[in-house]
């Protein structure tokens, strides 16, 4: 690099809008590979962009701060798109005056034993206490796992990414795992993909199925209130 | 425009949720309590001027913006997830109870949750006319 080329590169490093513009190029790029794939779960477009963005972020030297600082303005809108869930959760609402009771019920246990089976199995093989607690919200959405985690004396920012990783996890097993235990009701799967892997379960969900997604939605929505309301309480007993 | 008002509205709810969660010092973060009370306000909006909850528009502003912000959901999680590089010590001294802790909660977790939907649903009998619509 020539002297002029790296003052344009050190300027434009500095700026959010080279990391958020970034972002968004890597996103449609991986998405845009996992359309051509048809959907193969092992591409899945989060897991992608985010590989690909560490390892730029490592080759050209630049602090996470730095990236966040333009990557933030999408972060952000993870606070709406948690208030949007209620739109998702009131057009299901005939079906949802249906199921609520056996839904309620399931989403509770699953939130509970979820999170209590993570961290026990985590403090089992191992992890030192701030990983135990960063774990128990790990099914919840991230801006309110974040939330959770900051309640609960946990690392946000590693709650975050554990976040992310569950969800990848639950999008990549949740096919295997319905036709292994001979589920085939799409509304059972899609609320128990939106209990354990969030608004990432929930986008795979949509692919699969519009009524796998509905009910993903639904239970992401009911999960999260029911999370943020149960596992500060949970945290208190386990700890 | 439809965006935008509907976008503003969410961002209104937002701001009351967490203006309710500070005033009152919650447990339960601000968009969670914007969710709750928007779902409430469809409920009471859509039951006075239409007399009936299961009549909705599918293209009014709430709608269009929500749908919008909610298509590309996964989009909105990869700066947290590159937030994994300042994590990388941690990750690699603990990988092993982490992976297991995420592999085989999200196995619980999804099990746990479609086992006691099914037996809950079979119980009540009301587990066929929730789908039958949809089998092809």
């Amino acid at each position: 690099m020539n002297s002029a080329n790296e003052s344009i590169w050190v300027y434009l490093s500095t700026s959010p809008l080279l990391w958020l513009t970034v972002t968004l190029i890597v996103y449609c790029a991986a998405f845009q590979l996992y359309e051509w794939s048809n959907a193969n779960p092992l591409l899945n477009p989060v897991a992608i962009s985010i590989i690909s963005l560490i390892s730029f972020l490592v080759l050209t030297k630049t602090d996470y701060q730095l990236y966040f600082s333009g990557a933030q303005y999408i972060h952000f809108l993870l606070g709406p798109a948690t208030v949007a869930l209620a739109i998702p959760l009131y057009q299901q609402v005939s079906k949802l005056k249906k199921i609520w009771f056996s839904a309620a019920v399931a989403i509770t246990t699953g939130v509970v034993l979820g999170a209590v089976s993570s961290v026990f199995i985590a403090k089992w093989l191992g992890a030192d206490m701030l990983t135990q607690l960063s774990l128990a919200p790990k099914s919840v959405t991230a801006p309110v796992a974040m939330g959770i985690a900051e309640k609960i004396g946990a690392l946000p920012s590693l709650t975050a990414a554990l976040v992310v990783m569950t969800g990848i996890t639950g999008a990549l097993i949740c096919t295997v795992l319905f036709s292994l235990l001979g589920i085939k009701d799409n509304s059972v799967k899609g609320i128990a993909v939106g209990v354990a892997a969030h608004g990432i379960g929930t986008a795979r969900a949509f692919q699969l199925n519009a009524e796998m997604g509905a009910f993903s939605g639904l239970a992401m929505a009911l999960s999260t209130l029911i999370s943020a309301l149960t596992l500060p309480w949970i945290v208190t007993l386990l700890f | 425009m439809k965006f935008l008002y509907g976008l503003t509205l969410l961002l209104i709810y937002q701001l009351m949720g967490e203006g309710i969660s500070l005033f009152f010092s919650l447990s339960v973060p601000g968009p969670v309590i914007g969710m709750s009370l928007l779902f409430l306000s469809l409920l009471v909006f859509y039951k006075i001027k239409n007399g009936n909850v299961d009549k909705q528009p599918q293209d009014d502003a709430l709608t269009t913006s929500a749908s919008a912000i909610l298509s590309h959901l996964s989009l909105l999680f990869i700066p947290a997830g590159v937030g994994l590089i300042v994590h990388v010590d941690r990750l690699g001294d603990q990988w092993l109870p982490i992976i297991a802790a995420i592999v085989l909660g999200s196995i619980i977790t999804m099990a746990v949750t479609a086992g006691v939907m099914l037996l809950l649903n079979r119980l009540l009998k009301i587990d066929e006319n929730s789908q039958s619509e949809n089998k092809i």
